[in-house]
């Protein structure tokens, strides 16, 4: 088994295809890969809890770790304590560290 | 042969156009900051990062003449991270697409910057640990 790691840059109301990115990850971690999803810039507009999930709800819980990173909360106004529960912030620090490891990465 | 302390970027997009590139560079200095040796292959707008002459300019708007209003330029930021490689003792090769340099008339690239052919991006890719395209739209 594989360690994938997707980036998402795009918000689910503007891009209808960010809807790919989230079944893709969950196809993934179906067929039993390792999988987290890293959402970034304009990604984390739906992690605000009470946000219309736009289908995110639906991968957290899965054992897909989903992760927003913590630059783009700042830069939207989005605090880290008020995000969709099974959502944590985190540093780019995070993409790195998974490259380093060696998992696949792909960026949308 | 691969190497785990090396990792590779690949660029599209041309200075000023995209969040992608702020991005970008967030991740290339986070990786170099972590001392890991980093490539980058530059092609189609993302060539024009490096352009030696991109310049500043003033905001008449809000009063500002070129040096107050410091205007932000993605060759000085290459040129940081070139700095900090150096300082972190990591190795920072960034190569521009020679094809997509032409096209565009961007020769000039700031110190540190070469020009190579998409080979680069396939060997670059040969020997890191991962790759990331961060691709326009």
């Amino acid at each position: 088994m594989s360690a994938y790691l997707l980036i998402e840059s795009r918000d689910p109301f503007e891009w209808s295809e960010v809807a790919r990115t989230y079944e893709l990850a969950t196809q993934l971690r179906a067929a039993g890969h390792e999988v987290a999803l890293f959402l970034v810039q304009n990604a984390v507009l739906p992690v605000r809890a009470g946000c219309r999930r736009a289908g995110l709800d639906r991968i957290t819980g899965t054992g897909i770790d989903v992760l927003a990173d913590d630059f783009s909360l700042r830069e939207r106004g989005i605090a880290a304590t008020a995000l969709l529960n099974g959502i944590r912030p985190a540093s780019i620090d995070f993409v790195i560290e998974r490259m380093a490891a060696g998992w696949k990465t792909i960026w949308h | 042969m691969t190497t785990s302390q090396t990792l590779t970027f690949v660029l599209m997009d041309a200075p000023f156009e995209s969040a992608r590139t702020t991005t970008a560079f967030r991740l290339l200095h986070a990786a170099l900051s972590r001392g890991y040796d980093v490539n980058v292959f530059a092609y189609e707008g993302a060539v024009a990062l490096s352009f030696a002459r991109q310049t500043g300019h003033a905001n008449a708007v809000h009063g500002r003449d070129a040096a107050q209003e410091d205007h932000p330029l993605p060759k000085d930021w290459i040129a940081q991270l070139m700095n900090q490689a150096r300082a972190c003792g990591a190795k920072l090769n960034w190569v521009n697409c020679g094809l997509c340099v032409d096209e565009r008339g961007v020769a000039e690239a700031v110190e540190g910057v070469r020009r190579g052919s998409p080979a680069d991006c396939w060997k670059m890719a040969q020997e890191s640990r991962s790759t990331l395209v961060i691709a326009t739209k």
